[in-house]
């Protein structure tokens, strides 16, 4: 250890101000990128979600729009339909 | 070794890779780096002349030659993705490009903010610096030409050809304090044969050097899935990972 005391430790000799300058930018410049990398991957992971979820929502809402057109066709074709078989 | 290398140009072998690799990379860069700081800041003898502003030298000297470092790996990765269509070796280019800039901007900052006390001034236009600065804008083009192209195939191209145009500026920074008159001082430890550094300042120096590739490298590798991700998105394999990882 170089130092006597933490307060010796920040003074660094005088030249504090430019080490813990250095220092302190240099983490922060890393912390930002180490950050970021972190941060993009879940937006990533987030932004396929809602394109899959997007994808299940259109398609439930086809198939039962098809099968409501379905239902209601076969109403009204089938009554009719039905009586002349009947006869 | 190229039918081992091969698969890997396959994105999602290449982002397995990373998955795997990752948390290693992570540990032993935080070991390492935080091994490095500690001893240079806390443990290294002061220097006789300097006294504690030397300390700087922790993280001005492995970001300078990672800076360089890291530009000679973004040219190569240009280089294989020119040379043989390698669409992952693109992905690696642009991945790195912006962690070489944020280290180049760390080398400057950290040589102004020591220059300042020793020389007796933040900057000056001289050939090591303003090589240096350089190396900086090749950087940031890198990445707005890359920026610029709605076709991402284009984009790596274009990119490509300046990251390798750019390398011409590596032997200049390196032979800059040789070749013209600087107030930068002379290289230090890449006279292998006879290094002008006492060993107990010598040893955390090498540790600080290993611990910022190693945190280069682990967000390199973040970074290269997140590009592999962003252009790989509507694909089978990305959409079945996914849904696993959000099923849990």
């Amino acid at each position: 250890m170089q130092f006597e005391s933490f307060s010796a430790f920040v003074d660094m000799g005088g030249y504090g101000f430019y080490v813990w300058l250095s220092f302190g930018v240099s983490l922060l410049a890393l912390g930002i990128l180490a950050f970021d990398a972190v941060r993009q991957k879940k937006v990533l992971f987030n932004a396929v979600e809602k394109e899959q979820a997007r994808k299940i929502r259109i398609k439930a809402a086809k198939t039962s729009a098809t099968s409501q057109v379905k239902s209601s066709y076969s109403e009204t074709q089938a009554s009719p339909r039905n009586e002349e078989m009947k006869q | 070794m190229w039918k081992w290398l091969h698969p890997y140009a396959k994105t999602q072998n290449a982002y397995q890779l990373c998955e795997r690799l990752l948390p290693w990379f992570v540990v032993s860069a935080f070991i390492s780096f935080t091994l490095g700081m500690v001893w240079g800041l806390l443990f290294a003898p002061s220097d006789y002349q300097q006294g504690d502003s030397f300390r700087i030298i922790y993280i001005h000297v492995p970001s300078a030659i990672l800076s360089m470092g890291a530009y000679s790996a973004m040219a190569i990765s240009a280089f294989i993705g020119l040379v043989w269509q390698v669409r992952t070796a693109f992905m690696a280019m642009i991945a790195l490009a912006p962690i070489g800039a944020v280290v180049t901007f760390i080398a400057l900052f950290t040589g102004a903010a020591w220059g300042k006390p020793m020389w007796g001034t933040w900057w000056v236009w001289d050939a090591r610096l303003t090589s240096e600065l350089i190396l900086l804008f090749l950087y940031l083009g890198v990445i707005s030409l890359y920026a610029s192209f709605e076709d991402k195939q284009q984009a790596g191209k274009a990119a490509g050809v300046m990251a390798i145009v750019g390398v011409v500026n590596l032997p200049i920074i390196h032979f800059s304090v040789e070749w013209w008159n600087t107030l930068h001082q002379g290289a230090s430890i890449t006279k292998f044969d006879k290094p002008s550094v006492a060993p107990d300042m010598l040893w955390p120096l090498l540790i600080s050097i290993l611990g910022l590739a190693l945190v280069m490298a682990a967000i390199f590798i973040r970074r290269l899935q997140n590009e592999i991700l962003r252009r790989e998105i509507h694909r089978p394999w990305v959409q079945a990972l996914v849904a696993e990882a959000k099923g849990k």
